[in-house]
């Protein structure tokens, strides 16, 4: 599985963090005299443009396809089949397709672009302060305590679990995403497409992103369609007419095959909007009536469709709980607990507790 | 005032001795709140009534950030049909309303937990998710 391990930096000790994977800037580690910012040590799978301001996955994913379909089948359409449209439709035709692309190019960019909703890891004194609770509470038979918690939301029984890599009890709804190697609220899903988590943050912006690419994908479908009709009737019949427009085909097969994914998926997210549920929930079975004799409600729904959909959709935009563009104190090595080191799991580390190692291996393998 | 610490001297002088965490409280679901329990460690330092006042009125303070209603609606609606460029040039409710949070706990610590030798550190460099605060040797002055 990926590097899951982790060692413990006292932050008396002076040991420099070693030259960050997340920083793509050749120069950032190189000069000590220079201020550096927070997220040259940010300690997740992550990269950083910009100086901070723009966050993206380690692996990019397809985000690259998805953007180069996107331009290229939008652009054939306004190239090829627009001039034709306009000469004997409309001029609504561009204009509208327009609209939808700035929307699905934006949306898609600020989906990417954003931090999902990332929670910083615990302090090392904090993480000690936890411990410390857990172990106080625990009972003191040879196995360690299970490391969950529960707690009554809206009288509903919720299980908080132990976060091992961030160290710390996850908020209800979050989930550590192993790709990222982040706990991000109100987690969803990682979406390859878009090369990045989707989660409290980024979520409206994702649905957004599949709603206007829905309506984009079929506008185009349609004009095409539209297109190649008038044109054979208006000529020597539909093979003529795929001469004169041989892109208009590229353009129907993109659309044609990306329909009834996009279609689906935006069908799939308004119900889990209408309903304020993750997909991450929905995949559980969280909050699913059918487990068991007791009466799982979700606990975070306002049981009013159209309450949920303005909560999720348009409720506050929440702030970014990493500091990306903050300065590290001059003196200080930022003392977060850092998985960077790719050890094998058995090698010697300074934990001393050696159930906790097998313990971190095996959850964190399962994310 | 003359003998009680004041903040500029706790941070430069006074070393450190331990830090309670006030944990977050979800049992009204995921909206930002602190647990309003007297931590035992500051027993001896603080008035029971004070720390659960400031506690309070952070809660509210965040409550006001997370408010659903006409004014937050609205500016999702707006963002929304701007395709969310209107995020890059203004400042969001939630902002301004940590902003005051931020001089809150400024003016909290300078007036309240200095003098007494503690020290408020904002959630929000703590990633909402405890309010740390810092308890200082009490050298210098007699104990309360």
């Amino acid at each position: 599985m990926k590097n899951c391990e982790y060692q413990q930096i006292d932050p008396r000790a002076l040991t420099s963090p070693t030259a960050t994977p997340t920083s793509t800037l050749p120069l950032a580690n190189k000069n000590v005299q220079r201020q550096r910012r927070k997220w040259e040590v940010f300690p997740g799978r992550n990269r950083f443009f910009c100086d901070g301001r723009i966050i993206v996955a380690r692996q990019s994913g397809v985000l690259p396809l998805t953007l180069g379909l996107i331009l290229i089948t939008s652009g054939l359409f306004f190239i090829f089949d627009c001039p034709f449209l306009v000469a004997n439709l409309t001029v609504f035709i561009p204009v509208i397709a327009g609209v939808l692309f700035v929307f699905v190019v934006f949306s898609l960019l600020h989906t990417s672009f954003t931090d999902p909703g990332i929670l910083p890891r615990a302090l090392p004194e904090e993480a000690a302060d936890i411990e410390k609770q857990i172990d106080n509470s625990g009972s003191s038979s040879y196995r360690p305590p299970p490391r969950t918690k529960e707690i009554l939301i809206n009288d509903q029984v919720v299980k908080l679990k132990y976060c091992f890599t961030c160290k710390m009890f996850r908020p209800p709804r979050t989930s550590h995403c192993s790709l990222c190697d982040n706990c991000v609220e109100r987690f969803d899903h990682h979406c390859p497409w878009v090369g990045n988590c989707v989660g409290k943050r980024n979520y409206r912006f994702f649905y957004t992103f599949i709603v206007s690419l829905s309506f984009l994908t079929s506008f185009i479908f349609g004009c095409v369609i539209t297109h190649l009709t008038l044109r054979a009737q208006g000529g020597n019949g539909i093979l003529s007419a795929v001469q004169q427009s041989p892109a208009s085909i590229v353009e129907l097969v993109v659309c044609f095959f990306s329909i009834w994914s996009i279609l689906g998926l935006s069908g799939f997210h308004t119900y889990l909007v209408a309903s304020n549920l993750t997909t991450n929930e929905d995949i559980k079975g969280s909050w699913s009536s059918k487990r068991g004799a007791e009466d799982y409600k979700n606990p975070y729904s306002y049981n009013n469709i159209f309450t949920n959909c303005c909560v999720v959709l348009c409720g506050p935009m929440p702030p970014s709980l990493i500091d990306r563009r903050g300065f590290l104190p001059a003196d200080e090595i930022p003392p977060v607990i850092t998985t960077e080191q790719e050890l094998p799991p058995f090698m010697a580390k300074n934990d001393t507790n050696m159930e906790d190692t097998c313990q971190d291996f095996a959850l964190s393998c399962t994310g | 005032m003359a003998e009680t610490h004041s903040l500029q001297d706790l941070r430069q002088q006074a070393a450190i001795a331990s830090k309670v965490f006030v944990q977050r409280d979800y049992t009204s679901g995921t909206i930002c709140k602190f647990q309003t329990k007297f931590p035992s460690e500051l027993e001896t330092r603080i008035d029971k009534q004070q720390f659960e006042e400031t506690i309070q009125t952070l809660n509210n303070l965040y409550a006001e950030a997370e408010k659903l209603g006409g004014k937050s609606y609205l500016e999702g609606c707006l963002a929304c049909l701007t395709a969310y460029t209107i995020f890059l040039c203004m400042e969001t409710h939630y902002e301004k309303v940590l902003k005051k949070i931020a001089k809150y706990i400024q003016e909290q610590n300078e007036k309240v937990y200095a003098p007494l030798g503690l020290l408020l550190t904002d959630p929000i460099e703590r990633g909402l998710r405890v309010v740390e605060i810092s308890i200082y040797e009490d050298r210098s002055i007699g104990s309360r």
